[in-house]
């Protein structure tokens, strides 16, 4: 498999009153044309791994690696204006919560407008087409009235919708999706990833799914990273997942509740402290 | 024995005018005493608005309610809040970020009219296994399940025999996830309590309660027991696909 991306000893820190706190800590991985989801609790690193791809970690964070490349050019070495040209076209990344990612005094119609109109050079009637087309892709049913609406008037699920509309509609190459489902409904969950799924088959575009949630993973992604205090505890290909050999993979998928199985107690997880020393897992392909 | 809840015919208005909305249609559900109650559906389905009913947080219903056997009427009393409390979704959200544990607690035991707040307020605390060390602490200073767990110390203060739970668990980790359903099974079988649950997770409904409602467009469509859910024994439609969508999440 080609690779798109490769992420080389990638370290993020935040210096605080009482030193410096290294929030992930040595992950190496590379992503082909797949679906590869990052595991793991909150706290576990596995969002600013996705933020520090793009470069979206502000100070006083500080973002080290040996590289990552993206088709071989080093994005660490870019300015900023040319990572401009990077986030969006090449790179987008699907926000945990559309809450807080969507602009608030725009219309969603505005928003998805300028995303497509700032990478591609179109009038504003075929981006207003491409648009709409775009929110019904992403099943939403009344798309026009859906562009002439804030925000503010979406429900979660929907404005998740949006924000998945708004990051494919540049066509990237890699797309990385931070907990996109985590707010939707089973059924309209189902309707997402199946979206995201033909993407990447009939695109060949390359996903990173970020999440918590070991069985959606297990069945979604082809490879699966899981992580524990900013490092990479195991990986696994995805179908395999319930045989995960890492305790820490095993305490997480004993902790859920099972449909099929009922049991009166769950698993709760012990935590050794050994996980945390334990050097980082490689992931490349 | 009469049942802890009984709902008969209810429905729930949200607006006024031309954006009246009826968010529950026609609701009929009871609870025994000590049983757990789950409430699944899409959301906007309006689980959560029963629970709001219930509570006195959705003013405009009509129907009947009944806890214990007492009709409810749109004004509560004391007494309902001492029988029925209610758990919150967001555990960021449900605590005042600029009130300690200690003043959470005490305040709420001072309006039910509690004596001996200092003992029970470690109490509480013991029994959702946090301890005192944790009594002086703000929000900001607990993680989520340690939050979660706070709010729920916060609706035992009153030693209620009802507890609402509106999807406790949906904004924690699997793992916290874990430990917080494990509390709440624990409590359950210490104080006796009936829970009625919304949740949208099948696999925690399913882990928690006996029976379930399974709502769609603020109707029930059905009232199913859990063993027959989990053996496939279902009379509607929309549930099959409710139970067929999140065992096979990827479309």
């Amino acid at each position: 498999m080609t690779t798109l991306l490769d992420v080389d000893n990638l370290w993020v820190r935040f210096p605080n009153r009482t030193g410096v706190f290294d929030a992930v800590r040595g992950v190496s991985f590379s992503l082909g044309r797949e679906r590869l989801g990052i595991v793991g609790e909150s706290g576990s690193g596995k969002s600013l791994t996705g933020r520090a791809i793009l470069r979206l970690i502000r100070s006083p964070g500080i973002v080290e690696a040996g590289h990552i490349n993206l088709h071989g050019e080093n994005l660490l070495e870019k300015s900023e204006a040319q990572m401009r040209k990077v986030r969006g076209e090449k790179i987008s990344m699907v926000m945990q919560d559309p809450k807080f990612s969507l602009n608030p005094v725009m219309t969603v119609g505005d928003q998805i407008i300028e995303a497509y109109r700032l990478h591609a050079k179109a009038s504003k009637a075929e981006a207003y087409k491409k648009s709409v087309e775009m929110l019904e892709a992403v099943s939403i049913r009344d798309a026009d009235r859906v562009m002439k609406a804030y925000p503010h008037e979406m429900s979660g699920g929907m404005g998740q919708r949006i924000m998945i509309a708004m990051m494919l509609i540049p066509n990237p190459e890699i797309l990385i999706a931070d907990e996109p489902t985590s707010a939707l409904d089973v059924s309209v969950q189902g309707q997402v990833l199946s979206i995201m799924d033909k993407l990447v088959k009939e695109r060949g575009m390359g996903l990173i799914f970020i999440s918590h949630d070991l069985n959606l993973v297990s069945q979604f992604c082809d490879r699966v990273l899981i992580m524990y205090a900013g490092r990479i505890v195991e990986v696994c290909e995805a179908d395999k997942l319930h045989e995960a050999k890492h305790p820490y993979t095993q305490g997480l998928l004993g902790s859920l509740p099972r449909f099929d199985a009922p049991r009166d107690r769950l698993q709760v997880l012990t935590r050794d402290p050994a996980w945390r020393e334990a050097p980082s897992v490689e992931a490349r392909l | 024995m009469s049942d802890a809840i009984s709902i008969q015919n209810l429905n729930v208005w949200f607006g006024e005018h031309h954006d009246l909305f009826q968010a529950v249609k026609n609701a009929s559900l009871t609870v025994a005493t000590g049983a757990s109650f789950g409430l699944v559906g899409e959301s906007g389905s309006g689980k959560s608005t029963i629970l709001r009913a219930l509570t006195g947080l959705a003013p405009q219903w009509e129907g009947q309610m009944s806890i214990n056997g007492t009709d409810l009427t749109h004004k509560r009393d004391k007494q309902f809040y001492k029988t029925v409390q209610m758990v919150f979704q967001d555990p960021y959200a449900s605590l005042h970020p600029r009130q300690s544990v200690d003043q959470v607690l005490s305040e709420t035991l001072h309006l039910h009219g509690f004596k001996d707040i200092d003992n029970r307020v470690n109490k509480l605390l013991l029994d959702v296994g946090l301890g005192p060390a944790f009594r002086f602490r703000y929000p900001h200073q607990l993680s989520g399940g340690q939050r979660q767990r706070i709010a729920i110390a916060r609706a035992l203060a009153a030693e209620p025999k009802i507890l609402l739970l509106d999807e406790p668990t949906s904004a924690l980790d699997v793992s916290v996830q874990a430990e917080i359903l494990n509390l709440l099974c624990d409590l359950r079988a210490e104080h006796g309590l009936t829970y009625l649950m919304v949740s949208h997770d099948l696999a925690v409904v399913a882990h928690m309660c006996e029976r379930a409602a399974v709502m769609r467009n603020g109707e029930i469509v059905e009232i199913i027991e859990v063993a027959d859910m989990r053996a496939g024994k279902t009379t509607h439609d929309y549930t099959a696909q409710l139970l067929h969508a999140s065992a096979n999440r990827v479309a």
